[in-house]
């Protein structure tokens, strides 16, 4: 489709007004009538039996209302939390029910709620659950979790494997024989805790009597927890109503349904009352699932000129204490490892295995942030091993233009794309050439410079039905509903549940494009299961491409009624009536139009529309595409590593994205702002460390450290646009780009400045006192 | 056992019974009934929470309600003049110095004693400054932009600048 006036704007977003004043309403922000405060009594064991648990004292404290054991939950259980096949339907996993009855599994697991009038009354309280433990011994180490005589933390299971499956094709013991280089490598991708500033939160409201059930959720996925709470609890599905008001950013973290969602719940309708949840920072650490926690082993056969001709990698990836609702959706990485790059063999083997920590589950990025550090780092352990400048030998195994649409070994079609000019732009934005020039330079004056590469191919756009359904477990599309007002207003209701990313303007902007409507005349409404008719919610950079393409065709279906309805006001045929700027008109007639106000009034003024045509103005979509969406781009970050501390300081971050058609540049710039920032956290400060008994000793911002500004550049961002063919828009996702580019990009730089060192790889977090230990281990001599 | 508090928020007088160990930000929240000022740590790291209190900024988490007896408090809710925006908030939304909004109330109040100590900050300047706020969404990018962009229409002389309407 043409650029128009609408798309491509970037437009300030509808959304900030409210937000920008303090009267946007978070979950925690809501109203509060005769609401009764939950407190979750969580493990302090990672791995325990429960011999007993005693709320004696508990229940006679000030302000309690009640007090509830697993044990006495259980039976209003209709089925436990729901887990997604995810690549691995043959999967072992044990049921998870929202509260631990028996055993507890990793420190924070529910095993109480305490019920009060105030929150400082439950909080008091819940100290006075008494719960007897007899420990067991814990399961912390991804590697130790599968050796003989290691604790079963699941006995039903009979072991801690979930699953060990092949993911592989191609010759890869030619490819082998072939190699003149090998290489083999580990890769670790730490334990993230993903801190959305806004912890999660939950108030659920059961009418007795209406016996209708209301919840509203800091999450990402209002849709699925209306359905599971539904089969949870045995209610009908059309009772329940589920409300994502404001939420405080997801990132992954928002997007399984939680126990304390049924729990909260559960309590309202024992008590008859509303019952709110709020989850304080230090539970948010144990409580709301991690991510990453993998350990990648890599076998690389490789020519000496570079080329790459296959990869061997094991991916152990740690489910946690649980297998959570799409705990195993990182196993896409090890789909999508491949990369943006041509191999005649691919080797993947992707085992998961259980420990006593939190649940591990999708963050930011979910499976691609670790294929891309996987290839990437390929990519520069080749460069670094034959001698070939790694951008060479990143041209030299570039899947090329005229190789598109490309089907990987793996079988996945990526859908366009030319990774050269993304790679060529960045490389002159920085001066390339002139950078290795500076580098060594400063080598001689014992300063450390370091240039990353990292050009990422995505898959998103979460997704055809078929692929997802077979793949996921759940059929994926896009919903929305637009709806022509009286007034020649307009409302669009959407699938998708924004959480920062600017639905309610980029999408005004798609139906007002189409419908000649101003955007500040159309209202985008979401995250409430009660005005439309289903939704899919928002991840894995899935929102414009499904549910803003379900715009795009509901405003042409209601476009095409106007259509019909102009040319019987005007007394034309249909064939020669001309849409544009918000009127209709008869071909060569401009003068003589009907405006959208005009139609819209004789939508509802039915007497006037042509004989047997309903009323309204209004058209429903459910979008199902092709095929996935694959942006791609190259980053490049210039770092300076302190040769007296360790610190890296990054000089520039340089980004070419394409991600098709922006709607909103603005926005989309935002996105990947975000996305680079998170995976510079990963790169150099996140990671969420247990000690041996299982007990998280980063549950703190103290501890656990997200970057602050002082810790980043600004980020210089350009953009090349290759429309994708498998939706009207052209759009691919952005929302994970950043954080999937920009880690290894960093981890690449930092090993390319310890070079001289002998440095050939550095685990994430690169924190100063690694680094300065790498530039130290023998005495600081330099090779 | 409870005290006695009288404070003043954005020019409305409160006055409220509340126990001794009540924070500010619960005050200021449940008692007061100004949501914008928000919680998002248990550590005063996040800096949601930042109000100005008699022209400083604090970190409301970090004292006690009793402790702002008699003060001058400023939240979020304060900022506009009727319907003209602040001008951090007007350049928070020109500049897209926000995505979810939650950190953006504390942002903003922190950025806002950042500008009246320094009213012409380097980016360097503006960083080191933000160092107690935390913000997921926006890599701090758009943050800094919007800063920038709030010190010129604050600085001594400019002219004000009428706020944009939507679209």
């Amino acid at each position: 489709m043409a650029i128009s006036q609408m798309v491509g704007a970037s437009i300030k977003r509808r959304e900030d007004p409210r937000l920008v004043t303090g009267t946007g309403s978070y979950v925690d922000d809501l109203p509060e009538t005769a609401i009764v405060h939950m407190v979750v009594v969580r493990s302090t064991d990672a791995h325990a039996r429960i011999l007993g648990i005693d709320t004696t004292r508990a229940k006679e404290a000030d302000g309690v209302i009640a007090v509830f054991t697993g044990k006495e939950l259980l039976p209003e259980f209709g089925a436990p939390l729901p887990v997604t096949d995810c690549f691995v339907p043959t999967k072992k996993y044990p049921k998870h029910y929202p509260i631990a009855v028996d055993k507890v599994h990793y420190v924070g697991e529910p095993v109480a709620i305490v019920l009060a009038s105030s929150q400082s009354a439950a909080e008091d309280a819940a100290e006075r659950v008494e719960v007897r433990y007899e420990t067991l011994p814990p399961v912390t180490d991804i590697e130790k979790a599968l050796e003989k005589g290691a604790p079963i933390i699941h006995d039903e299971l009979g072991s801690n494997l979930s699953y060990d499956v092949k993911f592989a094709a191609g010759d890869i013991e030619a490819a082998f024989k072939e190699a003149e280089v090998k290489i083999t490598q580990r890769l670790i991708q730490q334990r993230l805790i993903p801190v959305a500033v806004e912890p999660r939160g939950v108030v659920a409201d059961y009418k007795t009597w209406a016996r209708k059930l209301t919840i509203w959720s800091s999450t990402q996925i209002p849709h699925f927890v209306k359905v599971w709470a539904a089969v949870i609890l045995g209610i009908p599905e059309s009772d329940v109503r589920v409300i994502a008001p404001e939420v405080g950013g997801g990132f992954g973290s928002k997007i399984r349904v939680y126990p304390e969602e049924i729990m909260t719940a559960l309590a309202s309708r024992r008590l008859g009352r509303p019952v709110k949840w709020i989850e304080d920072r230090g539970e948010n650490t144990k409580a709301t699932h991690h991510g990453r926690s993998q350990i990648w082993d890599v076998e690389i056969a490789a020519m000496r000129d570079g080329t790459v001709l296959g990869i061997r990698p094991t991916q152990w990836l740690d489910l946690g204490a649980y297998c959570s609702q799409f705990g195993t959706f990182q196993v896409l990485g090890m789909l999508v490892a491949q990369g943006a790059y041509r191999m005649k063999a691919f080797d993947g083997r992707a085992v998961g295995i259980y420990t006593n920590r939190t649940p591990t589950d999708a963050y930011r990025g979910a499976g691609r942030p670790e294929a891309t550090f996987l290839i990437e780092r390929v990519m520069d352990l080749v460069a670094q091993e034959t001698g070939v400048d790694p951008v060479e030998v990143r041209r030299k195994n570039f899947v090329r233009a005229e190789d598109q649409p490309f089907t990987t070994l793996l079988g996945l079609t990526y859908d366009s794309g030319d990774y050269r000019i993304t790679l060529d732009r960045a490389l002159q934005m920085v001066d390339y050439l002139g950078l290795r020039r500076e580098q060594a330079e400063k080598r001689k004056q014992g300063k450390y410079l370091g240039i990353g590469l990292s050009t990422y191919i995505e898959i998103c756009g979460l997704g055809p039905a078929v692929p997802t359904q077979a793949a996921v477990g759940v059929s994926l599309w896009g919903m929305s509903v637009v709806n022509v007002h009286f007034t020649g207003k307009a409302t669009v209701i959407i699938g998708s549940s924004p959480h920062g990313q600017g639905h309610e303007t980029t999408y005004a902007q798609v139906a007002s494009d189409v419908l000649g409507i101003p955007v500040g005349d159309i209202d985008v409404q979401h995250g409430d299961t009660a005005i439309g008719p289903m939704g899919m919610d928002t991840y894995g950079s899935r929102s414009t491409a499904l549910d803003g393409n379900a715009v795009h065709i509901s405003a042409m279906k209601v476009q095409e009624k106007a259509k019909k309805i102009a040319a019987h006001l005007l007394e034309a045929a249909e064939g020669d009536i001309v849409y544009e700027g918000g009127k209709a008109y008869v071909k060569g007639t401009p003068s003589k139009a009907v405006t959208i106000q005009e139609i819209a009034v004789a939508a509802f003024q039915t007497s006037r529309l042509p004989k047997g045509m309903e009323g309204g103005l209004e058209a429903t979509t459910f979008f199902d595409p092709a095929n996935f969406v694959w942006p791609f781009g190259a980053h490049i970050a210039v770092v300076e590593v302190d040769g007296e501390t360790g610190a890296t300081r990054i000089l520039r971050y340089v980004a070419v994205d394409d991600c098709g058609t922006r709607i909103n540049p603005m926005v989309v710039d935002g996105q990947l702002h975000g996305g680079i920032a998170q995976g510079i956290g990963q790169a150099l400060f996140e990671e969420a460390v247990y000690d041996e008994a299982g007990q998280l000793r980063t549950s703190s911002l103290v501890d656990y450290l997200v970057p602050t500004a002082a810790d980043l550049p600004s980020f210089e961002l350009e953009a090349t646009i290759t429309p994708s063919p498998v939706n009207p828009l052209g759009t691919k996702g952005i929302g994970e780009a950043g954080t999937i580019a920009s880690s290894p990009a960093i981890i690449n730089a930092i090993v390319d400045a310890l070079a001289p060192f002998g440095v050939k790889d550095i685990s994430m977090p690169a924190t100063p006192e690694k680094v300065w230990h790498l530039m130290h281990r023998n005495g600081g001599t330099k090779r | 056992m409870r005290r006695r508090v009288a404070v003043t928020i954005n020019g409305t007088s409160y006055e409220h019974e509340v126990e001794p160990r009540t924070l500010l930000v619960y005050y200021i929240r449940e008692q007061a009934g100004l949501t914008g000022t928000h919680i998002g740590c248990d550590t005063s790291n996040c800096g949601a929470c930042t109000v100005e209190l008699d022209g400083h900024t604090v970190k409301s988490c970090t004292m006690f309600a009793v402790q702002a007896d008699g003060a001058q408090i400023t939240t979020i809710e304060g900022l506009a003049k009727g319907s003209t925006l602040h001008p951090l908030q007007q350049a928070f939304w020109d500049e897209h110095g926000l995505q979810c909004g939650f950190c953006t109330p504390g942002m903003i109040m922190a950025a806002k004693q950042l500008l009246e100590r320094n009213p012409n900050p380097s980016e360097r300047e503006i960083r080191l400054g933000l160092e107690g706020n935390l913000c997921r969404c926006t890599g701090y990018h758009n943050i800094v932009k919007a800063i920038q962009a709030a010190a010129k229409v604050m600085a001594p002389g400019a002219e004000a600048k009428a706020p944009a309407s939507v679209s």
